[in-house]
């Protein structure tokens, strides 16, 4: 039997984590995802874990990566000007093929910018921020609950395809509390032994070696297909998405985390006003959900994609839907007093709806 | 007739990339006989770094993890931490652990990581060809200081094993030189009790090994090996800053 | 021939020279000819061989490991 806790998407995050097994966690303090590191210091001085709260973001994905390399499942935490600290550590952890959980409590920025709700980091997550180009699998959280399963999935997809996961989110959902239900884990019977991770020989006659550097005669290369080709499985297999009203929509409105539990309300209006608007909500931003789209815009030719940002996502719908499909983008630039307002979408809506053919 | 010296067997049986008369190897198998010493082989784990050491799994018969430039200390946490039963040392030169790592150095100190650091101070950047190096003596030409490490410019050498001995977290540190016999076999010496202090869980033990870069110096091996004796050591002197029993 | 002392892997050797500096008898010479490598590599001539105390010193000195040393064992047959 499951149990039921009222708690705050940021808790959720770090009781999923302790669910999946993680007990090595690195961090560094930044508004507003401090509640995980916080969370995770009482909680993994009493599981005899490690706790470590760093110097720097860079010393912090750095331990991550070492504990990663040993073969345990462990995380770190920040917020944007944060993530961007890690992302030569998560560069590396890529090309050295480390799984590893980092979240990012995304706040409003350029620069210091501000602490508000925002998703302007969808390009960096999932176009990487890092360099030399490599992918790692991004999930987009809307609820309390998908803090919770989403932390427990990227642990997963992160072993499974040896490669870093990101967690993006902002305060909109890490600070808001709402029931969750504690879902027992177990392991996926079928993930791969770590037979890459560091251990001190022991028993072996063979070294192992966790590294990015490939000098020889077409090792890059190699190395590098390799990395391509898991990206290319977690594209085929891996895509995630929510979907509602799309059988006879003439309008999907689609946006994810926080931005879609907005629109989902304005959905929810629109379908009240008798309007056929559908929803269509990418759970996993990379892979992106291109199949649902694909599918979806057969039949309808008109979307509303909403952000909490000038427009990110929308380039990846754009490149997702049926050709003959129209995009139309809603988004403001992060910051106080910008976060939409279910009227206001609604109102977007309304404007679009109808529109295509 | 009986064997009075060989190659240690943690140390693989193979040439290295090193220039003609550079110390890493030597440093190297400094190394590879305090493993074999402990018989700690088959539990230690390296954390290689950037730069001309970058290739320790190439050298050393052991798990290797590498780090990014100057991470090392903050890998070797991460790994020394998820697995404190075995045996864990960094091994960083001097651009790698005093100028962009100086961070992860001070702070895994600081905190008493029970790991050994392995600190090569040959007073250039190698790999990248010669640079100007945290630990350029003044007056010295590099690449990145064609006149001369001009201190009111440039600031001065960083005198590492001191800095991390004043650290409360420091259980062990020292500096050493191989430029001459009798100074190789004190870091001989040296580099093993810094493996007997992590051995023993006593803490943070940091070992400085002066040695030469005579590529980049431009200089022979004798030459480039006088100058560590005549130059280095009286700026680097030699010494046990830090010992907690 | 007797058993040396001091073997030298050649082939490995890249003649820096810190070996000579080393040995406290100056046994150690450079060659002349060019190893594999391209280097004129360390050599320790068999008369010196019975002048050496296989102190070790230039194998402790040597960056690229490739001085083995033997010592004659006390009262043991040569």
């Amino acid at each position: 039997m499951s149990e039921r806790q009222l708690v705050a998407g940021n808790i959720a995050v770090a009781m999923g984590a302790l669910a999946a097994g993680c007990r090595h966690y690195f961090g560094y303090p930044i508004t507003p995802q401090s509640d995980i590191p916080a969370y995770m210091s009482a909680e993994l001085r009493k599981l005899g874990g490690t706790f470590i709260q760093a110097e720097s973001e860079i010393a912090s994905i750095n331990m991550l990566l070492g504990a990663s390399a040993c073969g345990f499942r462990a995380m770190t935490s920040s917020s944007s000007p944060g993530i961007s600290l890690k992302q030569e550590g998560i560069s590396y952890m890529a090309g050295s093929e480390l799984p590893g959980l980092i979240v990012n409590i995304c706040r409003s920025g350029p620069g210091l910018g501000g602490i508000d709700a925002s998703q302007a980091d969808y390009f960096q997550s999932v176009k990487t921020g890092g360099h030399g180009g490599y992918r790692t699998i991004v999930v987009a959280p809307a609820s309390v609950q998908e803090m919770y399963d989403l932390t427990i999935l990227s642990f997963d997809l992160s072993d499974r395809y040896r490669m870093p996961a990101l967690l993006l989110a902002d305060s909109l959902v890490g600070q808001m509390k709402e029931a969750l239900e504690l879902k027992p884990y177990t392991l996926p019977s079928d993930l791969p032994a770590k037979e890459w991770a560091v251990t001190g020989k022991l028993w072996r006659s063979d070294q192992r070696i966790v590294k990015s550097l490939y000098l020889g005669e077409g090792e890059l290369e190699q190395h590098n297909w390799k990395l391509w080709r898991r990206a290319e499985e977690l594209k085929e297999k891996e895509q995630r998405s929510e979907g509602k009203y799309l059988d006879d929509a003439k309008l999907i409105v689609t946006g994810f985390g926080s931005a879609a539990r907005i629109a989902k309300t304005a959905v929810e209006m629109a379908r009240e006003a008798g309007m056929q608007v559908g929803f269509l909500r990418p759970i996993t931003l990379f892979p992106f959900p291109e199949k649902a789209f694909a599918e979806a815009t057969v039949s309808c030719k008109q979307l509303l994609c909403v952000e909490l940002s000038t427009g990110q996502m929308v380039e990846d719908v754009r490149l997702s839907v049926a050709r003959d499909a129209e995009v139309a983008f809603y988004g403001r630039p992060p910051g106080t007093g910008s976060l939409p307002t279910p009227e206001e979408l609604f109102a977007q809506i309304q404007k679009h709806y109808g529109k295509g053919a | 007739m009986k064997t009075v010296f060989s190659r240690p067997a943690s140390l693989k049986d193979v040439a290295t990339h090193f220039c003609p008369g550079c110390q890493h190897g030597l440093i190297h198998r400094l190394v590879a006989d305090a493993m074999d010493h402990f018989g700690v082989q088959q539990q230690t784990i390296g954390v290689a770094s950037v730069g001309c050491s970058v290739f320790l799994y190439e050298y050393f018969d052991i798990d290797v993890v590498e780090a990014p430039h100057g991470r090392a200390p903050a890998v070797a946490t991460g790994v020394k931490r998820a697995r404190p039963e075995s045996c864990v040392f960094t091994y960083q030169g001097d651009g790698d652990l005093a100028a962009i790592g100086t961070s992860e150095i001070i702070h895994a100190a600081n905190r008493g990581e029970n790991f050994t650091a392995l600190f090569v101070n040959n007073t250039t950047y190698g790999m990248t060809g010669g640079q100007m190096a945290p630990t350029t003596l003044p007056g010295q030409r590099s690449l990145t200081s064609p006149e001369g490490r001009d201190v009111a410019l440039d600031g001065y050498p960083m005198r590492m094993a001191e800095v991390i001995a004043a650290l409360d977290g420091t259980a062990y540190s020292v500096r050493v030189a191989v430029n001459s016999p009798k100074n190789i076999l004190a870091a001989g010496k040296a580099i093993k009790k810094a493996f007997e202090y992590q051995l023993e869980n006593k803490g943070f033990a940091f070992v400085e090994v002066l040695s030469s870069c005579p590529t980049n110096w431009g200089m022979d091996a004798l030459a480039a090996n006088e100058r560590v004796e005549t130059e280095m050591i009286p700026y680097f002197n030699l010494g046990t800053f830090k010992e907690r029993s | 021939m007797p058993s040396m002392k001091v073997v030298i892997d050649e082939a490995r050797c890249k003649g820096c020279a810190l070996c000579t500096l080393a040995c406290p008898k100056k046994l150690i010479r450079m060659s002349e000819k060019l190893n594999r490598q391209g280097f004129l590599p360390a050599v320790f001539p068999e008369a010196c061989n019975q002048d050496c105390t296989s102190c070790a010193l230039c194998a402790q000195m040597c960056p690229d490991v490739a001085i083995t040393v033997q010592k004659e064992e006390k009262g043991g047959a040569q």
